[in-house]
């Protein structure tokens, strides 16, 4: 193809994205398109999985049976989404294999947040009500986005993804409303979730690499910044409700803006993360590799297992 | 039968649900794929979700305001009931679906069974979960093959597995006491007679999927009494450590 | 390249009633644990009575570039719409 034609091609893809239209993923597409969404849907799956390993940590350990099927099934639940996107992302030419390699080896990434420990049962809490809660803020805009099955994935993903902030509240409520040591393990758990979930929206606008792009493709709808002050203008009242406080102390209502005006975030630290550097990345790590590698044997079987019937089928059929 | 002893015998069949569903989760996100795993996990919870309708159910009999929970989490490693079987390891993925296909086999007869208890709740109980167990016998079942006629190394892990926990099959059917109090009144199971079909599905599944049943004739117990494997107080450690470390609060 | 569980298509029918609908994908080895899969991936919210499963290979999808002559022709024939056809006022419903 000429520069000339691929130039038109572009313009008039442009153009159904503008109109709303839904790309598919046999359609034309930039190549650019593709990488960034192989990029962002991959990422966003390493996250769902990655994601996974805090939380799980606490299953075993969930202190009453109905929190322990809750925390299960919404761990579940993850491995589910991660699976839809992995599946939206396969559409565009590269293999779950692939992307796992991706992940293993630390070229692509995944959500920094899941590099801090999960400690208390009160993070099991904090994760739901503040992880995902930015996390939805984040995702419901994508419903719409321009490439067809992350859209659909994503749709399923809401859809699945609205009890868990629910569940994450509800415990934030009963230690709360518990004895002073509950009370202060969920204090505890919402200081050190806090920033990290400000974080969590992604660097300023002013850092931003991706967000013009994006915002054309409807892969963004609104910039990090807007959906950081949406996140904690909605938080803050929950927090207020159930007596906890915002580890802020700069954090106050602004008559003018209608917003809360908020204080520094610590960039450096998030940094520091992203690059490898935070509390567990090395365990995370590790953790997806070694069921990665450990099942290995175990897809061999069934792969070797499934030709082996397919073969006495054959030879029965002659 | 005193309500003691009904007790008991819901004691003996939903700890194993319990501390089997215990293990499963331990594997939730460590999967040899996301597809097993999330399968792994609804396994897991659904042992779970029976445990809760027993212990329910014998919260309210003992009527002295226990609940679930202190059932679940507050009782000593003497008081639990379980099987040595479901307390083993996940050593790896071939112990995971060796231990599940023995009590899975099991577990279906023994509903079968159950569901025509003269205890009302019994009976529903075993009938709704049933359902849940065919499942869980057909996926542990198509594993049993997929490893032991799957490659040279698959076949040698799951016979390992095989070897090592057969020796734990034995105590599934033997009737304690509370057993035996149950069967004479109508409400419990007589496990004998389900030992035969047991071991002749199994040795089914196992030749269809070239792994050999061990000769092995020496048989593990004590599960049922209490007297449990050193696996087990670290598995009630993690189980109970929330309660145990904050005691009378609620979650 | 190791030897990868296939990816496969799942469509699962929500209710009697209704037709199987695509409701995404996922890797199996073989047809029987791609339906085990299906079911406990895709309807563990109660969403389905029936599943059908096919290798993704096996699905031959038309191709976007041939949309011109595959689906326009079809744009102008309105006398295939009810609409098309004009009736007197008296009459209702037909």
């Amino acid at each position: 193809m000429s520069e000339k034609e691929i130039k038109n091609l572009e313009e008039i893809f442009e153009q159904r994205i503008a109109r709303d239209e839904k790309i598919e993923p046999k359609d034309w597409m930039p190549e650019k398109y593709r990488k960034t969404h192989i990029r962002q849907i991959s990422q966003h799956a390493h996250s769902e999985i990655v994601g996974m390993l805090p939380e799980g940590n606490w299953i075993t350990r969930a202190p009453s049976l109905r929190r322990k099927v809750a925390l299960l099934a919404k761990v579940q639940d993850e491995a589910g989404h991660g699976l839809y996107l992995y599946s939206a992302c396969e559409t565009l030419g590269i293999s779950r294999e692939e992307l796992y390699e991706q992940l293993h080896t630390g070229k692509a990434k995944y959500s920094s947040i899941f590099n801090y420990p999960t400690i208390t049962w009160a993070d099991m809490g904090a994760i739901g009500w503040l992880v995902d809660g930015a996390a939805i803020i984040n995702q419901v805009p994508l419903c719409s986005t321009s490439y067809g099955p992350y859209a659909r994935a994503m749709i399923r993903v809401c859809k699945e993804e609205s009890f868990h902030q629910r569940q994450g509240y509800e415990i934030m409520i009963t230690l709360a409303n518990g004895t002073p040591e509950q009370k202060a393990m969920a204090q505890d758990a919402l200081n050190r979730w806090w920033w990290p979930s400000l974080m969590m929206l992604g660097p300023t606008d002013a850092e931003s690499v991706h967000t013009e792009q994006s915002m054309k493709w409807k892969l963004k709808r609104k910039t990090n910044d807007e959906l950081r002050q949406q996140f904690i203008d909605q938080t803050v009242p929950q927090a207020d409700l159930i007596g906890l406080t915002i580890p802020d102390p700069d954090l106050k209502w602004n008559e003018k803006t209608g917003h809360y005006d908020f204080g520094e975030i610590n960039w450096d630290e998030f940094w520091q993360v992203v690059k490898g550097h935070g509390p567990c990345n090395k365990e995370r790590l590790s953790a997806r590799v070694n069921a990665w590698e450990n099942g290995q044997w175990v897809r061999d079987a069934a792969m070797t297992y499934a030709q082996k019937q397919e073969d006495k089928k054959l030879k029965k059929a002659i | 039968m005193k309500n003691e002893n009904i007790i008991q015998y819901i004691y003996g069949i939903a700890d194993n649900a319990l501390i089997l569903g215990q293990r499963l989760s331990e594997l939730c996100g460590h999967g040899p794929s996301l597809e097993t795993d999330i399968a792994l996990t609804n396994m897991a919870l659904d042992l779970l979700g029976q445990t809760r309708s027993y212990y329910q159910y014998a919260a309210q009999l003992s009527g002295d305001g226990k609940t679930e929970d202190d059932i679940a989490f507050l009782r000593i490693e003497r008081q639990y009931k379980n099987v040595l079987l479901v307390e083993q390891p996940n050593r790896h993925f071939g112990y995971v679906i060796a231990r599940q296909f023995f009590y899975d086999v099991f577990h279906l007869f023994l509903l079968q069974e159950l569901q025509h208890s003269k205890d009302e709740i019994l009976s529903a109980i075993a009938k709704k979960a049933i359902k849940e167990v065919s499942y869980h016998q057909r996926f542990s079942s198509d594993w049993i093959k997929r490893l032991g006629d799957g490659t040279k190394e698959s076949h040698q892990k799951i016979q390992e597995a095989v070897d090592d926990l057969w020796g734990f099959t034995d105590e599934l059917f033997h009737m304690t006491e509370d057993d035996l109090l149950a069967f004479n009144s109508g409400i419990g199971v007589d496990l004998s007679k389900i030992k035969d079909a047991y071991y002749q599905k199994i040795k089914e599944v196992l030749e269809e999927a070239t792994i050999t049943p061990p000769e092995t004739k020496w048989f593990q117990k004590g599960g049922k009494q209490g007297i449990h494997s050193e696996h087990m107080g670290y598995l009630l450690a993690d189980l109970q450590y929330m309660q145990r470390t904050y005691p009378n609060m609620k979650w | 390249m190791k030897n990868n569980w296939p990816l496969w298509e799942v469509f699962v029918r929500s209710k009697n009633g209704l037709e199987h609908r695509h409701f995404g994908s996922l890797h199996a080895a073989d047809a029987e644990m791609a339906l085990e899969n299906a079911r406990d991936v895709y309807t563990r919210r109660n969403e389905g009575v029936s599943i059908w499963v096919v290798e993704s290979k096996h699905i031959t999808a038309s191709n976007p570039e041939n949309n011109g002559e595959l689906f326009e022709p079809a744009q102008d024939k309105v006398y295939r719409h009810p609409t098309f056809y004009s009736l007197p006022d008296e009459v209702k419903h037909m």
